[in-house]
């Protein structure tokens, strides 16, 4: 065991976004309340998913999550890629981290960068609306699981991609549809009937349906269920992402 | 005894290329040991199986009796690299980059003060807060060398520190390696240059096309190939030479030629008289040291056909 490594390889990951927390949050939070100012205004009127909850309210908890997942994957993902690209990640294979310890460190370092975006989000989000916060528990435990997901899936997609258009091919052909598709400005319930199908078969779906479940204390889904999904999915990357580390594969020639 | 470092039968396949096909070799503990050949010979690539950070094909190496693969805390704890490619972080400063990689060594803020030393040491102090963005290539070169040490690893392998190096700096690194030596380190030097590997190693492996050709030590590796070769301009034409200088005359010129003399046999004095008498007037002289690549035609046996 190196905890201190562990511990060093997490810190160095968080300092590393927060020496550019414009690029990092901000610009993530600025954006996130662009999609709240337009599908707000354009929707509002026309759509109301569960009773007596207005859509803005409905959307919000979907944005910050959406924001929440995109900024963790984002934040293994590039750094990954940049180390490969610059060739600095030799300090790291050259150290006596483990494959599992690198794989915690990087998550966590997501996690930390998620939670940091969603929160700014939300917060900046409570400025303009009225928020319930049913269950808090349950906000920060889907919170946590959908980025360490994303996070997970970061350093998969970091260490898979040899060029930046590979890494971009991932995101917008993998990470961006099913965030889109997972019912953030929508309730699946509200699809016609294939499509629901289709969603629920995407996990991206019952990690936003439960952690909009901890501010609405209403879901499309159990909660349970819900996490159940997100914590099998996030075995499964895990996984994937600690066999790639084991094996060394594009990283140790 | 167990070796600072052993190599086993170690092969490395990419695709139909054989970047290392099986070598075999043993450096002992307080050796300073040089690893020379050409371009690709793969060289990098076997300090790379021993880092870790390449994977042998097949064959075993370790670290002071610690295997590379199985027990790679161990062995990457006792071995210190300093990578041929001037590599860094352009998100941290000389001295957070130091801490970062001692603390991926598991070292806590007790290893601080010895961080300090190698700043101090490497001549690093006026950069310690500086963007690593922001230095020199030796200053970059400095800071990997610092980097490696972190950790004090007993065993140091530096990938051609010295390409590209103004020489003011290799100056210092070659002091700085020779302290490390007397230290009690074991260190690896790869290099082209040949005056380097002989002002500084014990013992000199010539690795060409993944294979290894020749092994030892220094002295005996020089005496392969005892010739110099010298190059005279004149103020006249060269014209036809005596038998006793012809047989020395490997290129001639308008005005010059280029003999391979013999390190002991042949005096440098007595052949420029020889010159004189046959009436020409040296008016520069130059001398050059056989390269590798000569030394390596000598031990490869292609030297003998081609002179
Ligand atoms: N990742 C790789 N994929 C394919 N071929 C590689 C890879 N790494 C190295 N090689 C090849 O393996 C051979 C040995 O390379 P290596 O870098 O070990 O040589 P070297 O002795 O260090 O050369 P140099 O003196 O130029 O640094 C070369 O032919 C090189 O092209
Ligand atoms: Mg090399």
């Amino acid at each position: 065991m190196n905890p201190v490594g562990l511990s060093t390889l997490y810190w160095k990951e968080v300092l590393r976004f927060l020496k550019v927390t414009v690029q990092t949050v901000l610009t993530p939070v600025i954006t996130a309340l662009l999609y709240l100012l337009v599908f707000a205004q354009v929707l509002e009127d026309h759509v109301e998913v569960y009773a007596g909850i207005s859509y803005i309210v409905f959307l919000i908890p979907g944005l910050v999550m959406m924001s929440v997942i995109q900024n963790a994957f984002a934040n293994s993902s590039s750094s990954l890629i940049q180390s490969k690209m610059v060739g600095n990640i030799v300090f790291l294979l050259l150290s006596p981290i483990s494959p599992l310890e690198f794989f915690v460190a990087f998550v966590a370092a997501a996690v930390t960068r998620g939670l940091v975006v969603g929160l700014g989000v939300w917060l900046t989000a409570l400025w303009f609306v009225d928020l319930p916060l049913a269950h808090p528990g349950w906000v920060l435990l889907f919170g946590v699981a959908g980025s360490a997901v994303l996070g997970a899936m970061g350093v998969v997609a970091g260490i898979w991609a040899e060029k930046f258009d590979q890494l971009a091919a991932f995101q917008n052909f993998i990470i961006l549809p099913l965030s889109f598709l997972s019912g953030v400005f929508y309730s699946i319930e509200s699809l016609p009937p294939v499509w629901r199908e289709v969603s629920r078969f995407n996990p991206f779906f019952y990690m936003i349906d439960g952690f909009r479940y901890g501010f609405l204390g209403v879901s499309d889904i159990s909660p349970w269920f819900s996490l159940g999904v997100s914590g099998l999915f996030l075995a499964l990357v895990s996984a994937v992402c600690i066999r790639m580390l084991a094996t060394g594969y594009r990283l140790r020639g | 005894m167990t070796s600072a470092i052993s190599i086993r039968d170690v092969h490395k396949h990419y695709g139909s290329l054989h970047a290392l096909d099986g070598v075999s070799f043993d450096i002992e503990e307080g050796e300073f040991f040089g690893l020379l050949g050409p371009n690709g010979a793969g060289k990098s690539t076997l300090i790379g199986i021993l880092s870790g950070l390449v994977r042998a094909t097949r064959g075993r190496a370790a670290i002071l009796g610690h295997d590379v693969v199985k027990a790679y805390r161990r062995s990457r704890r006792l071995l210190g690299v300093v990578p041929q490619e001037l590599v860094y972080d352009p998100f941290f400063t000389v001295r957070e980059m130091l801490r970062l990689q001692s603390g991926y060594f598991g070292l806590g803020r007790a290893n601080r003060s010895w961080i300090e030393e190698l700043i101090e040491t490497l001549d690093l102090a006026d950069k310690a807060d500086a963007n690593l963005h922001d230095l020199s290539g030796g200053m970059k070169r400095r800071v990997l060398i610092a980097q490696a040490l972190v950790h004090r690893p007993r065993v140091v392998v530096l990938d051609e520190p010295t390409a590209g190096v103004d020489v003011e700096l290799r100056k210092a690194l070659w002091h700085f390696t020779r302290k490390l030596h007397a230290e009690g380190h074991t260190i690896v030097l790869t290099t082209h240059y040949l005056e380097e590997a002989e002002a500084l190693c014990d013992r000199i492996a010539i690795l060409n096309h993944g294979r290894l050709q020749a092994l030892e030590c220094k002295e005996a590796l020089l005496d392969r190939h005892p010739w110099r070769f010298i190059r005279l301009q004149f103020s006249q034409p060269v014209g036809e030479l005596p038998e006793a200088l012809q047989r020395i005359v490997v290129e001639k010129g308008e005005r010059c030629v280029v003999l391979r003399m013999h390190k002991v046999e042949d005096q440098v004095g007595e052949i420029l008289d020889r010159f004189r008498a046959a009436g020409l007037h040296v008016v520069d002289l130059s001398t050059r040291e056989p390269g590798l690549e000569e030394i390596f035609l000598e031990i490869t046996g292609e030297g003998e056909a081609a002179s």
